[in-house]
């Protein structure tokens, strides 16, 4: 016989920001959202994180700019997509519609572009937080990113947080040697949560060839491939951080989701899974819901942080 | 743009490495336009972790039919399927090819390289249903690269095929045989769907010749709906040269539009 589970709490308080669940949708995954409105209910969401935004439009990288490899993904877009006004003009009114929160990633060729896309969009309503990507190459810097030391992470959330009126969660990159120093500085600085991880610096080769597969040469895995070392890293971080922890990195079905809340991740964002199946993150929710229920879990929340270690 | 995860493989027919797919599939079937194309899940898990894309090669109220040629993992897993399966389907996707420039009575050249074919069958019909007069030109290297002929024929389009080794009809590319075909009769408009060098030596004869030719463009898709950016050809626009994402833009793109590499 069928017993009716009790209804689960599926509802995520981040301090700054109430979520109707623990799942995102990773930028860079999925659009602007707006693609995804054929395949699912966006209301459904926990939240849309959007396609990371500079100041202007931005061109991308030559193809190919996509390979697969074994259970993953390596891709060098290289952040192709509109700018800010445009973002303001023609998206955001719609995503204001939803009652799902919508949090824009903001990117920057260095911190002053950082900064102007944050001052733009503070004129902006409907957004709900920032997500700050500090792994953007720095045009003055040979390419390296704010999120490849300490001190220049720290610089760049400190002067985004204190320009800032909304919430802001900084996007770590797992491309460095200590994840917990550089989460550190970031909560130093002041961030209101961290975000991880982005994707992971990979190649590709051609043998035949002897070319790289990518235009770019070198790329960023995401996708199951890299979600045992996506759980290493937000388990370190959210057993030193205060701030809340959301976590990512090779999410495809609900039980994947709440081994990144039993590792310490309050809320998680889902990304190469949309691209599989558009409407990945709803199911995933779902199948979060499911578990609690046939686990006898009351809310989603008292899964966070319950790894046995002893 | 529908998710159909329960669509029955219906039939399956199949040449060598090539394979035809008998969909049952209505909601995609009824929407489908010639040169839209659909992502198809070719595995349960995570290897391959992608959706691969192909061509609608044919459709109706019932579902869809795919042609396609085993290149690799995706094709080899999915060619390996068997009719009653179920297939996990999304689509139809992009924008096809505009069939007004061929209008009724005129002549349309369609010409296929290879597993390029597949889009040019429902294209064909397409334009027979409209009063157009399709001549199909279906190149391959050898006998074995040509596989839908019989179909076509017994489908009762003009068609003319050529092979690089000469082994069957037309000896050299099928460009070179399209080009000899324009000398006889000009068409109304140009249809392609091949490997990049085919299309592009296409584009310049029909550019030289003047006429309009519209080409079904390929690359690797992270997603086929316009979410990843992955897709991405030289295509000239308005407001200047850009990458576009040719799974939501095209894949069929006008000649004049498209920068060859
Ligand atoms: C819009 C569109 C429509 C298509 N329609 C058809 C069709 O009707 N019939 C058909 O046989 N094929 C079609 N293709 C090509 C087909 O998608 C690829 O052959 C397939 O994805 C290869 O997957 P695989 O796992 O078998 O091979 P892989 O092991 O992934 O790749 C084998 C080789 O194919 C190349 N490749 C991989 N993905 C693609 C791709 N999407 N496009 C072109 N080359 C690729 C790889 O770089 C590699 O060289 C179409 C492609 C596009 C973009
Ligand atoms: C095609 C693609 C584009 C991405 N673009 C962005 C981006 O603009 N900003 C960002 O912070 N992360 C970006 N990411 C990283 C994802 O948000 C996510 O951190 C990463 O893919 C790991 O999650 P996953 O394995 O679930 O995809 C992108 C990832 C992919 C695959
Ligand atoms: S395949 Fe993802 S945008 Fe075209």
């Amino acid at each position: 016989m069928a017993v009716t589970p009790k209804p689960v709490d599926l509802t995520t308080d981040l301090g700054f920001l109430k979520l109707r669940n623990p799942v995102l949708t990773a930028s860079g995954t999925f659009g602007y959202g707006l693609e995804f409105e054929p395949y699912l209910d966006l209301d459904k969401l926990g939240g849309i994180v959007v396609k990371g935004l500079y100041d202007k439009a931005r061109e991308g990288n030559p193809p190919p700019r996509l390979v697969e490899t074994p259970s993953g993904l390596i891709n060098a877009i290289g952040l192709q997509g509109v700018g800010v006004e445009s973002f303001a003009a023609k998206i955001l009114p719609k995503l204001r519609q939803l009652k799902t929160a919508v949090i824009v990633n903001v990117c920057g060729a260095d911190d002053d572009e950082y900064a102007a896309v944050v001052e733009f969009l503070d004129k902006q309503e409907g957004i709900a937080a920032y997500e700050l990507n500090i792994s953007c190459p720095n045009v003055k810097k040979e390419g390296a990113c704010p999120a490849l030391s300490p001190r220049t992470t720290f610089d760049l959330v400190k002067r985004i947080k204190a320009a800032s009126r909304r919430p802001l969660i900084t996007k770590l990159s797992p491309n460095v040697t200590s994840i917990v120093e550089i989460a550190q500085a970031a909560e130093e600085a002041g961030t209101d949560a961290v975000a991880l991880i982005n994707t992971v610096l990979a190649m590709a080769i051609d043998l035949e060839t002897r070319r790289p597969k990518l235009g770019n040469v070198y790329g960023g895995l995401s996708g199951p491939a890299i979600k045992p070392i996506a759980l290493r890293m937000v388990h370190q971080v959210a057993s030193r951080l205060k701030v809340p922890v959301i976590g990512m990195g090779g999410i495809m079905t609900g039980a994947d989701a709440l081994e990144f809340l039993v590792a310490g991740a309050a809320a998680v964002e889902v990304g190469t899974a949309s691209f599989v199946d558009p409407d990945a993150a709803v199911r995933i929710v779902d199948e979060m819901e499911r578990w609690c229920a046939a686990h006898g879990v009351a809310a989603v929340r008292d899964v966070v942080g319950t790894l046995k270690t002893a | 743009m529908t998710i159909d995860r329960n669509a029955r493989l219906r039939e399956v027919q199949s040449w060598g490495d090539h394979f035809r797919f008998v969909i049952d599939a209505p909601a995609i079937g009824r929407d489908a336009r010639p040169g839209q194309f659909v992502m198809v899940k070719v595995s349960e898990g995570s290897a391959p972790l992608l959706r691969r894309p192909l061509g609608i090669h044919d459709a109706d109220a019932t579902g869809i039919e795919l042609f396609f040629r085993v290149a690799g993992r995706g094709t080899e897993i999915l060619s390996r399927k068997r009719a009653g399966e179920r297939l996990d389907i999304i689509g139809p996707l992009g924008r096809g090819f505009t069939l007004a420039p061929a209008a009724k009575g005129r002549t349309a050249y369609l010409a296929g390289g290879g597993r390029g074919i597949a889009p040019l069958y429902f294209l064909a019909r397409a334009l027979t249903a409209a009063g157009a007069k399709p001549v199909i030109f279906y190149g391959g290297r050898g006998l074995a690269d040509i596989p839908l002929r019989d179909r076509l024929e017994k489908a009762g389009f003009e068609v003319q095929c050529s092979t690089d080794d000469g082994s069957f009809g037309f000896a050299g590319f099928v460009t070179a045989l399209v080009e000899k075909e324009l000398a006889r009769v000009k068409p109304a408009v140009v249809y392609a769907c091949g490997p990049d060098p085919m299309m592009k030596a296409l584009a310049a004869i029909t550019a030289k010749h003047g006429l309009p030719a519209e080409f079904s463009l390929e690359s690797i898709m992270g997603c086929g709906i316009g979410a990843c950016w992955g897709c991405v050809h030289r295509i000239r626009n308005e407001g200047g040269d850009g990458w576009v994402k040719i799974c939501e833009e095209g894949p069929v793109f006008p000649g004049e539009r498209i920068l060859w590499p």
